[in-house]
């Protein structure tokens, strides 16, 4: 019994060096590159500046739905990290064109492309793979491809795709979004590959070096030949080539890489390298940092890591000077991608739950409480993660589709936590558990698309209003929800299992009742500061928006649920049904108003998540068709009935 | 009591017909939302919410009928419940005051939106950079306009509102030298040269541009943003006769001009126009956008304002999410257009403005004090125990 005794602290201790590790800062190997050094350098993307390690995670994620280059035929992956991966695609790009980062999985656009099941099928290197993947275990096929096995068909997926956007992004084929996002990608793919060098130079630093060498008899030779006089042919030639290479590259680079000159007084006038090239025709010499990272490059193919990680030091010195507070930034986003402090607390609410679950079935006060220390320590977790984006983005908490997704699981895991402190029935871990998990997981897929700290449309601007109507919506949502879940476990344990006695129950229902009362005022004050947002910015107090409708069905429905019980008009097991249609109404106004595409909030437009909806939708109906199964066919109920 | 009386109070005190009418309405609201895609926002507001019936046309014969209780009818009905449950069960208890509050303020919610819903108007300026403008335009009411241009320095104007244009017939208005004979009135038609379009009834007009013009009636369009374009045919009847017969309308891209008794008057179809007694000129319009993206940080309109009898005369700033408030009126910045030239702000007249604030704080205090004293009591019992 000792262990039973001692066994949450174990959890906890277990948990709490489980997340210690993940914020550790790796050591850099003596006499290898510095490549976090280099993840953290800034640059300006998407009108924000953010590290490089950022836009190697993100543009990752947006290619292919991960952040690991591997393939599942050898298990050694081809980098390490993102960032090597991105350095290897700005410095060394026929080496990236041969990794596999295109994710593929509609057959017609594989067929389009060119790819036969030939070059699909997974080779595994193992007979005991291979054996799995007959059954089944593992995957027999491909999804991701690399630059080089598309590169013959470029012509024909630009094509394509052409025809696909011009069909509106609402009603377009799952063969037209995959064409429309494949070219997507790789746009930005081959922007990247022009960001800080020219794909087909050879050397980009011996180009640049020779280019500032010329310079001034090319410069000599331009203005001679503008007066018509005499004037050297092959050097005005060269300054034209060189001209047209720069302006390929200020059309297409991706980064905004080259910081504001010293005399620039907007801290935001990033430039790209093409531009900052270009300019060295006005100034005489090429743009330090432009030199930098072309050296960057050079010492990266040849393998001088001693330089390189020189360089990236200099570099980051030379930008302390005016940019102390965006390095601080960078910094820290560096340390906060790779800490992956959401994905830590997904794997901590999982185990959370299924404590908790067990604690139902055996060692109630030990395996309850460890279940509770977990939720603590996650909860914790996504605080200071979410915490982290604020302070990053200068914002509230909530400015996004993906930030509402945090925001929701971080309100409703705190209200368990209060629940459990208040009941220690292992009931609010479960909620916990299982609300934390699938919130993260949703926030996950939402991050597909992109960089998650967006910069925040006109409409948008107001950190007031997005401090208290959107904050305070988004917790009515999240109190909704968890009302939900608080009656999905009613139901399960009361029909399920004959763990529900009349304690647990009347605890649950109390639990509901006083979740959807804070629900109530959450989300009729969070709408209704809305309208009074809208009445100060437009002068219009309501204007039956879908996404004002929306919040209004959830008000309405939480008014419902009261007036109910206030009337007598359901008991128990009707109250928990309510509570579950509250997860309907309020997946409705979250997600699905969004995919209508009309009204002034819909700038959180949503594609395929559909399918997800309506099956959530009728797993809902489901559960409370289960729960209106007559009282004999309630494990819990039954046996009661009996006993007595 | 009778029977009746008894059982029509019980009806509407009950606390079930409050639970119906509130799942009638979450089913309203659903569905006008549903809806919005089809009609756009302005036609879902006429047709569900701004109605007592949600009228729907049975597929195929043209005849609408009552499909659903439409806003007025719920929100009425939602109304009176309230009052009838509170006035019948009155107490005066501290433990109910919160519920109390919050109904009170549900009320006045009510009422301060069906009181919007009667009395504010929304019309829009669009004003180029260096014009000057005192007045804005309704969003699709049109008026017909008679100018007497005469005198240089100013015009005199007699407008005729839509609705009036609706009902044909003869207007006579004092400073009119004529009457004016509404002879038709298309809120939604297509205007072609009859050169272009063949077999097309005998024209009506008689005077200005109209006999050349052929005017085909088309169905009102629900959506705001594709908008519809009315003609009429008006005759203007001197006391010597008839001065002739003109179509008019806002397809017809010149001006219309009559000359009676030495004076020039125009005679237009226009977008209703509301006149203030200040007028706006637009300095400049900014659009900015974050660094290297198409992603709109901010618009900002400058506008110099000046009031009619010079007491007032200042620039000021619009932007997004910072509107002006002057005379009863909000402006802000609603879009842009013409390569960032000419900026568009929403006028909005809200005479109520204040209700929804006092309603928000009478409904957020209520629940706080009834969820206070729930929690409380849990709270005793809990300790108690």
């Amino acid at each position: 019994m000792i262990m039973k005794k001692y066994f949450p602290f174990i959890v906890l201790l277990l948990g709490a060096a489980f997340v210690f590790n993940t914020l550790r800062v790796p050591e850099q190997p003596t006499g290898s590159f510095n490549l976090t050094g280099f993840g953290r350098l800034p640059v300006l993307v998407n009108g924000r500046i953010k590290p490089l390690d950022t836009v190697a995670r993100t543009s990752l994620l947006a290619m292919q739905g991960r952040q690991r280059v591997s393939t599942p035929e050898i298990s050694q992956a081809f980098v390490q990290s993102p960032i090597e991966w991105l350095a290897d695609i700005l410095f060394a790009p026929n080496k990236a064109d041969t990794y596999p980062v295109f994710k593929i999985e509609s057959s017609e656009v594989l067929d389009l492309v060119g790819l036969s099941a030939a070059d699909t099928k997974i080779q595994y290197d193992s007979s005991a793979k291979r054996f799995m993947a007959v059954l089944g275990f593992l995957p027999s096929t491909k999804s991701r491809f690399s630059f080089n096995q598309l590169q013959p068909k470029l012509a024909e997926i630009e094509r394509q795709a052409q025809l696909a956007e011009s069909v509106e992004p609402a009603v377009r084929t799952p063969f037209q979004k995959q064409i429309a996002h494949l070219r997507e990608v790789m746009v930005l793919y081959q922007r990247l590959k022009h960001s800080l060098q020219l794909p087909d130079s050879p050397s980009f630093l011996t180009e640049v070096t020779t280019f500032q060498n010329a310079l001034p008899a090319g410069v000599a030779a331009v203005r001679a030949r503008q007066k018509g006089e005499a004037h050297d042919e092959p050097a005005f030639k060269a300054m034209l080539e060189m001209a047209r290479r720069y302006e390929i590259m200020e059309k297409f680079a991706y980064l905004l890489a080259i910081p504001p000159a010293d005399n620039e007084p907007s801290l935001t006038a990033w430039s790209n390298t093409g531009q900052a090239l270009l300019e060295t025709f006005a100034t005489g010499s090429v743009n330090p940092t432009v030199m930098a990272y072309a050296t960057l490059g050079h010492t990266w193919r040849s393998g001088q890591p001693a330089q390189f990680n020189e360089i990236v030091q200099l570099y980051r010195t030379q930008l302390t000077k005016r940019f102390t507070v965006p390095l601080e930034k960078s910094d820290l986003e560096t340390r906060f991608n790779a800490a992956e402090p959401f994905y830590s607390s997904m794997t901590l609410y999982a185990y959370a739950f299924l404590l908790a679950i067990f604690s139902w079935l055996k060692w109630p006060e030990a395996l309850g409480r460890s279940a509770y220390y977990l939720v603590l320590i996650a909860f914790t977790l996504t605080t200071a993660g979410i915490l982290t984006r604020m302070w990053l983005e200068g914002r509230p908490p909530v400015t996004n589709l993906y930030s509402s997704a945090l925001f929701v699981g971080w309100g409703s895991v705190g209200l368990c936590l209060i629940l459990e402190k208040i009941y220690r029935n292992a009931i609010g871990s479960v909620a916990a558990g299982m609300i934390g998990f699938a919130t993260l997981l949703i926030a996950h897929h939402l991050s597909l698309t992109g960089d998650t700290l967006e910069m925040m449309r006109a409409v948008l601007d107001s950190n007031f209003w997005l401090a208290t109507h959107v904050v305070v919506v988004t917790a009515g949502y999240a109190a909704t929800f968890l009302a939900g879940f608080l009656a999905i476990i009613y139901v399960v344990r009361g029909l399920l299992t004959k763990s529900l006695d009349t304690v647990t129950a009347d605890a649950l229902t109390r639990m509901v009742y006083g979740i959807v009362c804070f629900a109530t005022l959450f989300s009729l004050i969070g709408t209704v500061l809305g309208g009074i947002w809208a009445d100060q910015s437009w002068g219009r107090f309501w204007g039956w928006d879908p996404k004002e409708n929306g919040a209004l069905i959830i008000v309405l429905w939480n008014a419902i649920i009261l007036h109910c019980r206030w009337g007598g008009l359901v008991k128990q097991r009707g109250l928990m049904s309510l509570a579950i249609f509250g997860n309907i109404v309020t997946s409705w106004s979250w997600f699905g108003v969004n995919m209508l595409g009309v009204g002034l909030h819909s700038y959180g437009f949503m594609d395929s998540a559909f399918v997800w909806l309506v099956a959530f939708v009728s797993s809902q109906l489901v559960i409370i068709g289960l729960a209106s199964l007559p009282l004999n066919l309630w494990r819990s109920f039954r046996t009661q009935n009996t006993a007595s | 009591m009778s029977d009746f009386i008894r059982q029509s109070r019980d009806f509407f005190v009950s606390i079930r017909l409050t639970v119906v009418l509130l799942i009638m309405s979450m089913i309203l609201v659903f569905a006008a939302t549903l809806a919005q895609v089809e009609l756009g926002v302005w036609g879902v507001q006429q047709k569900y919410f701004h109605s007592f019936f949600v009228m729907q046309e049975i597929p195929h014969t043209g005849i609408t009928v009552p499909a659903f209780p439409g806003g007025y009818l719920i929100g009425g009905l939602l109304l009176i419940n309230l009052l009838a449950a509170h006035i019948y069960r009155f107490k005066l208890e501290w433990r109910k005051s919160g519920i109390q509050l919050t109904h009170a303020g549900l009320i006045l919610l009510l009422v301060g939106e069906l009181l919007t819903g009667l009395l504010a108007e929304e019309s829009l300026m669009r004003i180029d950079e260096g014009q000057t403008k005192h007045y804005s335009e309704s969003y699709r009411q049109y008026e017909l306009a008679l100018l007497d241009l005469t005198n240089p320095s100013y015009n005199e104007v007699v407008a005729i509102p839509e609705t009036v244009l609706a009902e044909t017939g003869t207007i006579q208005h004092p400073q009119l030298p004529f009457k004016v004979k509404i002879k038709d009135y298309f809120p939604n038609a297509s205007l072609q040269r009859r050169s272009q379009a063949p077999g097309t009834p005998a024209a009506r007009a008689t005077a200005g541009i109209g006999p050349s013009i052929a005017v085909i009636p088309l169905p009102l369009n629900p959506k705001e943003s594709e908008g519809n374009l009315p003609a009429t045919f008006v005759e203007l009847a001197g006391t010597e006769g008839s001065l002739g017969t003109w179509l008019v309308s806002p397809a017809l891209g010149q001006p219309q001009t009559v000359v009676y008794q030495g004076h020039t008057w125009e005679i237009t179809l226009r977008l209703r126009r509301y006149y203030q007694t200040h007028t706006v000129k637009l300095l400049n319009f900014t659009h900015e956008k974050y660094a290297g993206t198409d992603i709109p940080k901010n618009f900002a309109s400058r506008i110099q304002l000046t009031t009619d009898n010079q007491s007032e005369d200042r620039e000021v700033l619009i932007y997004m999410n910072n509107p002006l408030r002057y005379a009863g009126l909000t402006y802000y910045q609603a879009g842009f257009e013409n390569n960032d030239r000419t900026s568009i702000l929403q006028v909005v007249r809200n005479p109520n403005w204040i209700l929804p604030y006092i309603a928000c704080l009478m409904m957020g205090l209520g629940l706080l004090i009834q969820f206070g004293i729930h929690l409380v009591n849990f709270s005793r019992q809990r300790s108690a125990a």
